[in-house]
């Protein structure tokens, strides 16, 4: 389990970006990034990140799943039962899911039929029992709200980028229309589950290089000020 | 007999759930740092999954589909998933406290284990008979435990090797799951489910 968010100074002269809220959005889509901040949900991130379209589908879901379950979850927070309380978040969440995969099969017959198990594993996603019970939990819920709309838009940036690569290394495809000229052949690595792991981990590098630099700039301001 | 032994054989490695299917990732890359942990995580992995499986097998196809609850499914399976390692951890902690006290702390890290549900949910996409359930879900707790102790082996050796800083722990992990995915997939002409 992660531990609670730590909220950050944002950076000054925004008034708007100052508030809470704000905020805690924020952080869920860099800092607390669920896939390379805080490494949850892995399975799904790489099982659908083939195609593009089965990414955004997922990560709409998973969105939709997470906001629901916060929202619901802090505004019950001080009447569910310290000692049931994971098995009724449990319960809360299969039937958001529940929801979602039926909406699913019939507007998106296709999509759903790809995504076979993986939208019915969003109840042991830990992104959902994750953020419920390190923030959700004592947090109101308009706060809650926005953070689990900021982790889900994290989740979604992820899964974009992972499946845009794969998808035009993999297929040379976006979103099933083809852009590389057919001189160019696919590498179909990219497109089986080893690709998954390879793209992942230097998703993560990238990442990690990015965030170092970061640190740098920051700390090179914070001693010349 | 043949097609159980053909079952188990793919399970464990042509399809293996974590390799291909991804299943029971987030403890396959944060206990995988240890090789007598994820030991341990997979026997208890494969004991969990064979009971919950078979459970759930005989709830769906008694109890469900006669009464036309199929949509109920997950939650069935889950809240049955929760149960079974509750009622596993009482009887383990009163009959064999040493094994409890071996297992016991990652019984409760199983209920939200996505292995042990996909392998419930797979089964029933794959309409198994109850034979081909038990062998299935018994090959994929073998498969799983397999992944993860070579990962453990694997990890160990990077102490003598010094990739990417920037790559972290997790980042170094999904290379090696990756190639060790590669690896796996030279069994794929043997047999298929």
């Amino acid at each position: 389990m992660p531990d609670e968010v730590q909220l950050r100074v944002p950076k000054q002269g925004y008034r708007l970006f100052k508030s809470k809220t704000w905020t805690v959005f924020a952080e869920g889509i860099w800092h607390n990034n669920p896939i390379f901040g805080m490494m949850l949900g892995l399975c799904s991130t790489l099982a659908v990140t083939n195609l593009m379209a089965n990414a955004l589908v997922m990560s709409l879901s998973v969105t939709v799943v997470l906001v629901a379950n916060s929202a619901i979850i802090a505004a019950m927070r001080n009447i569910i039962p310290e000692r049931v309380r994971m098995i009724t978040y449990m319960l809360i969440v299969s039937t958001l899911v529940i929801t979602v995969d039926m909406i699913l099969k019939i507007a998106l017959p296709d999509i759903s039929n790809k995504l076979g198990p993986y939208v019915a594993l969003i109840i042991t996603n830990c992104i959902i029992m994750g953020r419920a019970e390190a923030f959700a939990v004592n947090n109101t819920v308009a706060v809650s709200v926005a953070d689990s709309l900021g982790v889900g838009a994290g989740y979604t940036f992820s899964l974009m980028t992972l499946s845009f690569f794969r998808e035009i290394l993999g297929f040379g495809t976006m979103f099933g229309f083809k852009v590389l000229p057919e001189a160019v052949s696919p590498i179909q690595l990219f497109a089986i589950p080893p690709g998954a792991f390879f793209a992942l981990g230097v998703f993560i590098l990238v990442v990690n290089t990015v965030k170092e630099r970061q640190n740098k700039e920051a700390e090179a301001c914070n001693s010349t000020s | 007999m043949q097609q159980y032994f053909l079952i188990l054989f793919a399970s464990i490695l042509t399809s293996n759930i974590a390799l291909t299917y991804f299943l029971g990732m987030c403890p396959f890359i944060t206990i995988s740092r240890n090789i007598g942990v994820a030991a341990g995580m997979g026997i208890a992995v494969t004991c969990v999954m064979t009971l919950t499986a078979t459970a759930n097998w005989l709830i769906n196809e008694y109890l469900l589909i006669p009464m036309g609850l199929h949509f109920l499914q997950f939650l069935v399976f889950i809240v049955m998933i929760a149960t079974i390692v509750q009622v596993l951890e009482l009887v383990m902690d009163r009959y064999t406290p040493g094994l409890h006290h071996a297992f016991g702390i990652f019984l409760p890290l199983i209920t939200v284990n996505c292995a042990i549900l996909g392998v419930s949910l797979l089964m029933v996409l794959r309409s198994f008979s109850f034979g081909q359930t038990v062998a299935y879900s018994f090959g994929s707790g073998m498969g799983w435990m397999l992944a993860i102790i070579t990962m453990g082996a694997l990890r160990k050796r990077l102490i003598f090797a010094q990739p990417l800083r920037n790559f972290g722990a997790a980042g170094i992990t999904a290379i090696l799951a990756g190639l060790m995915a590669l690896a796996f997939i030279g069994f794929s002409g043997m047999a298929s489910l």
